[in-house]
């Protein structure tokens, strides 16, 4: 006898089947095909019907993903929309209104909108809710007017949209006084440039703001808000940092073993001892992320992803650090410092000495490792917080 | 229980698949079950009373866990009077036995002995699962499980020797020494493995004659350890040759994996009990958990609690089903665990400060169960380097 998620799933098989007799992968235009995979609910199969979805587990996505790329179908290009599919969307989802929901997600889906985060700003890292561009309403309450500048936007230079937190009042502690916007990145008054980073290359950008003007009906949450619905975005983003099925060998620990296998003559005790300890600590992350994804099928994102994003950064750290070591004379070289723009950030197809740098931004990017411990600390374990004098007097009245 | 893998491709998983790593429904009744009743009746002020005492073990905790549980019989079918369970359930209550820290024979008599009966499928099976009889196998607890059915089959401490004349068809009369077995200071029967032709797995009754006992001073005295002498001692043959192999092989492998679950269960205690003290220890007129030195620290071991958690259910699962991985398996959540069960009882110490170092405290409890936990049936670093051969990650000065 069939359990009933065996059962949904095998309906989804004939469904994704009946879909692909009616919507041939190989003479449809890609885009055409993916508004069609979208409007039949078998974008994200866990969404409401309606918004691309079925109203399904999320568990059962990955099969349907899976039977599609199977037919040879084009897909959105994940890794370039990364933002807007783990942390647009799912913040939307959470908190925006049925309108917003209705003009964002498709074209967010199928990659026609590329999403960026406007959160990071250079007076507020870590301490987020201390950001400072102001948004002022004006006086019909139509439009607010932002200005400040924001930090490490990833493909802020690719965007049409932005989801951006700015102080709405300032004269409130400053968690209460932040609102969360859909912020149009085509209108005048938002300048985009490249930020270099150590290895060469500008992934992120610094973004300028002068007074643009955002819709009101662009704002996602109530004003005042914007904290709580910042939280959702950036679980959502622990989860997708951390996260990801690979199979066994599948991440950077491949690249290490593969270095070890193919070249007896670099091989010394020291350094077997280490890869073994890697090798070991990897798989068992893989497991544990595994686990998580099991417990995550029917809930939603908590604390407990950042447990996989400290994982995931040590361990890219240590095993860069010991392939560049590995590699010997040949790790004094580089590969290229010359500043590109690449869309997606791969630790493949660059050498070991790119991995060794990249990998230093796996634990400050999307939360420092020891804001994420403050996190499990007090989140998870129950542990007190520190005492602080920054959360009850106005966010004007701060020394900074 | 050998995994080949050829050189320059990872090893795969055999059955492709992901096993369910949660805990079901079931497995937390029984863990409640098994929390309540060791609580109640073994808590650690009556463990620390008892190592004090010639008596190691708790014989009325023993029985009621045995019997009113049916937690002696989990392993063993329902044809014999046992519970017919899996080693996902074994699992969860080695688990709670390292929570509690409880002086009972479980590993030794329902998972050990149990394991190394199952495939003969021996009459001892039915006394074992009613709770009447324990036994032991009477291998080294230092022992690294032998990778082959040929390799536990090999010269040990015991030879088989020459009938006596009268002796009862299918006996043997073993001598030689056995060092260092855990419970076997309360084992009914002991199942020793004997060098001879053929290589012999026979039960031995403790009261025999021609059996000496020596207990040992343990560095852990809640599963103290004892030296065993033969001397002509009649014992009934279990099983021959391959067989016995396999048994002895059975067990030591069901040993290491339900001993890593156990490590686990001593690693969460651990947490639990720290992060409960530093929630009420006051200096500098606040908790000492307020301070983020503390946080970090105690985030660092549920993240590694958390890590090793998976790896525990991972092997648990690959033996419950046979699958084709359980070596590397085992191995993983051998070397996971115990790091991480040490790792957490160093810090409980620690993080204890004074209190922590004294003999009226529990934490020493959990420190040596955690530290000879480790060592027992392979090391960390024993383990890890099988995983080089199955990973096929040779050493240096070895090529291919």
């Amino acid at each position: 006898m069939l359990t009933p998620d065996q059962t949904a799933a095998d309906d989804l098989r004939k469904r994704v089947r009946a879909f692909l007799a009616e919507h041939d992968p190989a003479s449809l235009p890609r885009l055409d095909f993916l508004h069609a995979r979208f409007d039949a609910g078998l974008a994200w199969v866990h969404y409401p019907e309606g918004l691309g979805g079925l109203g399904l587990p999320r568990a059962l996505q990955a099969a349907v993903d899976a039977q599609f790329a199977a037919a040879g179908a084009p897909d959105n290009d994940p890794a370039r929309i990364g933002i807007g599919l783990g942390m647009a969307a799912p913040t939307i989802l959470a908190y925006g209104t049925q309108e917003q929901k209705e003009r964002w997600l498709r074209p967010l889906w199928t990659g026609e909108e590329v999403w960026c985060q406007l959160f990071s700003e250079p007076g507020a890292g870590s301490d987020l809710a201390g950001l400072a561009a102001r948004a002022v309403r004006d006086e019909e309450g139509e439009r607010w007017l932002v200005s400040g500048q924001k930090v490490w936007t990833s493909m802020a230079h690719a965007a049409r949209w932005g989801l951006l937190l700015a102080r709405t009042d300032p004269d409130v502690p400053k968690h209460a006084g932040l609102t969360y916007f859909g912020c149009d990145m085509t209108v005048p008054g938002v300048e985009v440039r490249p930020l270099r980073q150590l290895t060469g290359e500008a992934e992120f950008n610094e973004v300028f703001l002068s007074d643009v003007a955002v819709r009101d009906a662009d704002r996602i949450g109530a004003v005042g808000e914007g904290w709580k619905v910042a939280q959702a975005t950036l679980m959502n983003e622990r989860v997708a940092i951390g996260g990801g099925a690979l199979p066994r060998e599948g991440g950077m620990i491949g690249l290490a073993a593969a270095a070890w296998r193919d070249h007896p003559e670099r091989r010394t005790p020291g350094l077997h001892d280490q890869l073994l300890r890697l090798w070991a600590d990897a798989e068992v992350a893989r497991l544990a992320g595994a686990r998580l994804r099991q417990l995550l099928a029917a809930g939603q994102p908590g604390p407990e992803g950042s447990a996989a994003k400290i994982v995931f950064a040590r361990l890219n750290q240590e095993l860069s650090a010991w392939e560049l070591e590995f590699t010997g004379a040949d790790g004094l070289r580089y590969d290229d410092w010359s500043l590109s723009r690449p869309e997606s950030v791969s630790f493949f197809g660059r050498g070991p000495g790119y991995r060794y740098l990249r990998a230093r931004g796996n634990s400050i990017e999307g939360g420092t490792s020891e804001i994420l411990r403050n996190i499990i600390a007090e989140r998870v374990l129950g542990l007190p917080t520190e005492p602080r004098t920054d959360t009850k007097v106005p966010w004007k009245d701060l020394p900074r | 229980m050998t995994t080949t893998a050829k050189r320059g491709a990872a090893p795969a998983r055999a059955s492709g698949s992901m096993p369910d790593l949660r805990y079901t429904e079931a497995e937390e009744e029984l863990r409640g079950v098994v929390r309540g009743l060791l609580a109640d009746r073994s808590p650690w002020p009556a463990v620390l009373a008892r190592i004090e005492t010639s008596e190691p073990g708790d014989p009325a905790v023993w029985r009621a866990m045995a019997t009113e549980l049916g937690c002696a019989g989990l392993l063993i079918p329902e044809d014999r009077g046992g519970a017919g369970a899996s080693y996902r359930e074994a699992a969860v209550v080695a688990e709670e036995t390292g929570y509690a820290v409880a002086p009972v024979p479980y590993l030794g008599s329902s998972v050990v002995a149990t394991a190394a009966l199952l495939g003969s499928g021996d009459d001892l099976l039915t006394g074992l699962a009613a709770g009447d009889v324990t036994a032991a196998l009477t291998v080294p607890f230092g022992q690294l499980p032998p990778r082959t059915a040929q390799g536990a089959a090999r010269p040990g401490g015991v030879r088989v020797v020459l009938h006596e004349p009268g002796d009862p068809p299918r006996t043997m009369r073993l001598s030689g020494q056995v060092l260092g077995v855990a419970d076997a200071l309360t084992a009914d029967v002991y199942l020793v493995p004997a060098d001879g032709r053929p290589f012999g797995l026979c039960a031995v009754d403790a009261a025999a004659d021609g059996v000496t006992l020596a207990p040992v001073t343990s560095l852990d005295a809640t599963r103290p350890l004892a030296d065993l002498v033969f001397d002509k001692a009649l014992g009934r043959v279990v099983a021959v040759n391959e067989e016995a192999g396999a048994g002895v092989l059975a067990g030591l492998w069901a040993g290491a994996a339900m001993l890593a679950s156990e490590q686990l269960g001593v690693a969460q205690r651990c947490l639990d009990m720290t992060v409960a003290y530093v929630k009420e220890r006051h200096q500098f007129a606040r908790p000492v958990g307020s301070f983020q030195a503390l946080k970090h620290r105690l985030a660092d071991v549920w993240i590694e609690v958390t890590q090793a958690r998976a790896a525990a259910r991972y092997a648990a699962a690959c033996l419950a089903t046979g699958d084709a991985d359980t070596p590397v398996a085992v191995a993983l959540a051998k070397a996971a665990c115990g790091e991480a069960a040490v790792h957490a009882a160093e810090e409980c110490v620690q993080l204890h400060g004074g209190i922590g170092f004294t003999w009226e405290h529990p934490a020493h409890l959990l420190l040596k169960r955690a530290k000879s936990g480790s060592i027992a049936f392979g090391t960390p670093g024993q383990h890890r380097t099988a995983l080089a051969r199955m990973a096929g990650l040779p050493p240096a000065g070895q090529g291919g």
